[in-house]
């Protein structure tokens, strides 16, 4: 653990130091293990049968012709709903994505770069309903969407998905940050239109931003459980209520249910991985950006 | 916006420090029907998807069958014999998860700062962000298996602390415990990143000069660099706090792998989702409804005003 500087210069004892660092690396290592072991779990058990699951070593590697078994389980459980949950997920999240950047790019830019009246109304509202938890307003506009008979359309999923606070604030920040007020008006003396400072001086600019916002809005719309659970059950549920679905017909954890199609673990633990596995690829493959994203979003008062 | 605002920006800060720069330029009446019409929509949004569901549900919370009811739906409400002990349940549970978040996040953020070979620091950060991709639903799927002994990779952990079943490990006096470590899988990472990101932010010459004055990591720690950040302490115990009181997806999903010994009103949110789903009653929903959307309003009111994190331009 010689990696863990602890300021061997001020010249405290060598013992003491070693036990500091020790503990240090302990730390980490048990952290990194928690961290890590359910997912590397995950990935393992898809590829055995349920009697390796259960008997084998936990971290074992099956095959790959039980992979594919288990994959066509997966896909020809009721006719392949899997496919049409995805689907549902990815029409309810993609259409919450376009809304949400039409809807917060511009809010946010009028916030941070033009003065109107109620601007300092509304950027103190969004301060306060950002730090709302979404969950907290579920019933609410369930109740209300079903006063006027929306339940069941996509429609009661994706307007509500795009109200998106913390992507107006985001942009918010992003825009009163990195574009400066003097470049606007001095477009804007050269007698360049509000419309066209917008669209040719403060979009070029604005990629990172939309990249964020958008990556933090289909995350968390992808993998929203309870705003879709009560607005669009059954065959239009998206793919995180289905696979709570699925998990009444897995026969170990409900062994009353006598229904005729039932679900083994491991596919139950592929179906995991699949309605996990758009936002696990951009996990990966966006690492750098999101680290400094997240640091960037999240310093994000 | 001054302080926090140039400490998220960093270097990309481009408008001038607020003392220096001269009163932002009049506003034009083509600027302001511009930023009118740019914020429309969201305004719309937040009315619709904000503003008016909240209302709605104050007016419902307080009618029945459409006549004024007083407090008649919160009083029926409070004394449903399942409402202290939901009330009991979700407090139990923000506690050992926000306590734990506060000392495992600070900690893990401090020691990561402090390992100086790149590569391993990264990926410490890169493993703890990733579960992060896992949520809601799914993270609980995973975590049925983990906490299942006749499946789990740590069987043996499972079966040293007594729990010889699924139904062992999920018993209600166990649950808060289990809830606060699935949510800390899954949202520590992301807070890591922020505070390491903070920590980042701490000028050098400050570490220095503590260095010079002799204190060793753990005062430096302890001194300088917790008390530098306080404020990003205090937002995520805000945000994990109200966040916690909205429980919702964990318990239901581990009440339905359980057979019911975790039962289905263990949160406030079931319980109000039952009202309306269950008994059809939106009336006693909407009254849980408000009570948990005041709790998240106090918070957060308390939190932009007296936090003083948001200092409004």
């Amino acid at each position: 653990m010689s990696a863990i500087d602890t300021g061997a210069r001020t010249g405290s004892s060598k013992p003491q130091q070693w036990f500091g660092r020790g503990i240090a690396g302990l730390v980490v290592v048990v952290f990194t293990l928690f961290f890590i072991v359910p997912i590397v779990w995950l990935l393992l058990a898809p590829t055995k049968n349920g009697r390796e699951l259960l008997l084998g070593a936990p971290f074992s590697v099956g095959g790959l012709t039980q992979l594919g078994d288990n994959w066509h389980s997966l896909i020809t459980y009721q006719d392949g709903i899997i496919w049409t949950w995805l689907g549902n997920s990815a029409l309810y999240s993609l259409g919450a994505l376009v809304l949400t950047l039409l809807i917060s790019i511009p809010a946010g830019y009028a916030m941070a770069l033009t003065e109107f009246p109620g601007r300092r109304l509304l950027l103190a509202t969004t301060l306060i309903v950002m730090l709302i938890p979404s969950t907290a307003l579920v019933l609410p506009i369930f109740l209300e969407l079903s006063a006027v008979k929306l339940i069941g359309s996509p429609l009661s999923v994706i307007l509500p998905f795009s109200f998106f606070p913390f992507g107006v604030y985001l942009t918010y920040i992003y825009f009163s940050t990195t574009v400066s007020r003097d470049l606007l008006d001095a477009a804007r003396i050269d007698g360049a239109t509000e419309l066209r400072v917008f669209g040719q001086i403060a979009m070029p600019l604005a990629t990172p931003v939309i990249a964020l916002v958008g990556f933090f809005s289909f995350v968390g719309n992808w993998n929203n459980y309870f705003l879709p659970y009560v607005m669009v059950p059954g065959r239009k549920a998206p793919v995180q209520v289905g696979l709570a679905e699925l998990l009444s017909n897995v026969p170990q954890f409900n062994p009353t249910n006598a229904a005729s199609t039932t679900i083994d673990l491991p596919t139950l633990a592929l179906a995991t991985l699949v309605s996990v596995a758009p936002v696990l690829l951009i996990f990966l493959f966006s690492q750098r950006f999101l680290v400094s994203g997240m640091t960037a979003g999240g310093t994000k008062e | 916006m001054s302080s926090n605002a140039q400490l998220a920006a960093g270097p990309t800060r481009g408008r001038q420090p607020a003392g220096a720069s001269p009163r932002r330029s009049k506003p034009t009446s083509s600027q302001a029907r511009v930023g009118v019409a740019f914020s429309s929509g969201y305004t719309l949004f937040l009315l619709v998807f904000g503003v008016l569901p909240t209302l709605y549900a104050i007016y419902l919370a307080f009618t029945k069958a459409n006549a004024f009811a007083g407090v008649d739906n919160f009083v029926k409400v409070f004394t449903d014999y399942r409402f202290l002990p939901a009330v009991g349940h979700v407090a139990l549970y923000v506690a050992v998860w926000v306590a734990s978040l506060i000392v495992l996040v600070v900690l893990l953020a401090l020691i990561v700062h402090a390992i100086r070979v790149r590569w391993l620091s990264t990926t410490s950060r890169f493993i703890f962000y990733i579960p992060g991709a896992l949520a809601g639903a799914s993270s609980v799927m995973l975590w049925l298996f983990i906490l299942d002994p006749s499946v789990s990779p740590v069987a043996f952990l499972l079966k040293a602390l007594g729990n010889d079943s699924f139904v062992d490990t999920v018993q209600v006096n166990q649950l808060p415990f289990v809830l606060a470590i699935i949510a800390f899988w899954t949202g520590a990472g992301g807070w890591i990143v922020i505070m390491y990101g903070a920590l980042n932010n701490i000028s050098h010459d400050v570490m220095e000069a503590a260095r010079i004055d002799g204190a060793g990591p753990l005062a430096t720690a302890w001194y300088i660099q917790i008390p530098l950040l306080r404020k990003w302490i205090s937002y995520m115990a805000i945000l994990s706090l109200a966040a916690g009181t909205q429980l919702f997806v964990e318990p239901r999903v581990l009440s339905q792998a359980s057979k019911g010994v975790v039962p289905p009103d263990y949160s406030l949110n079931q319980l109000a989702f039952l009202y309306a789903f269950k008994q059809n009653d939106f009336n006693g929903s909407a009254a849980i409804s408000l009570v948990l959307l005041v709790v998240a309003l106090g918070l957060s009111v308390f939190f932009v005003f007296r936090g003083g994190l948001f200092e409004r331009d």
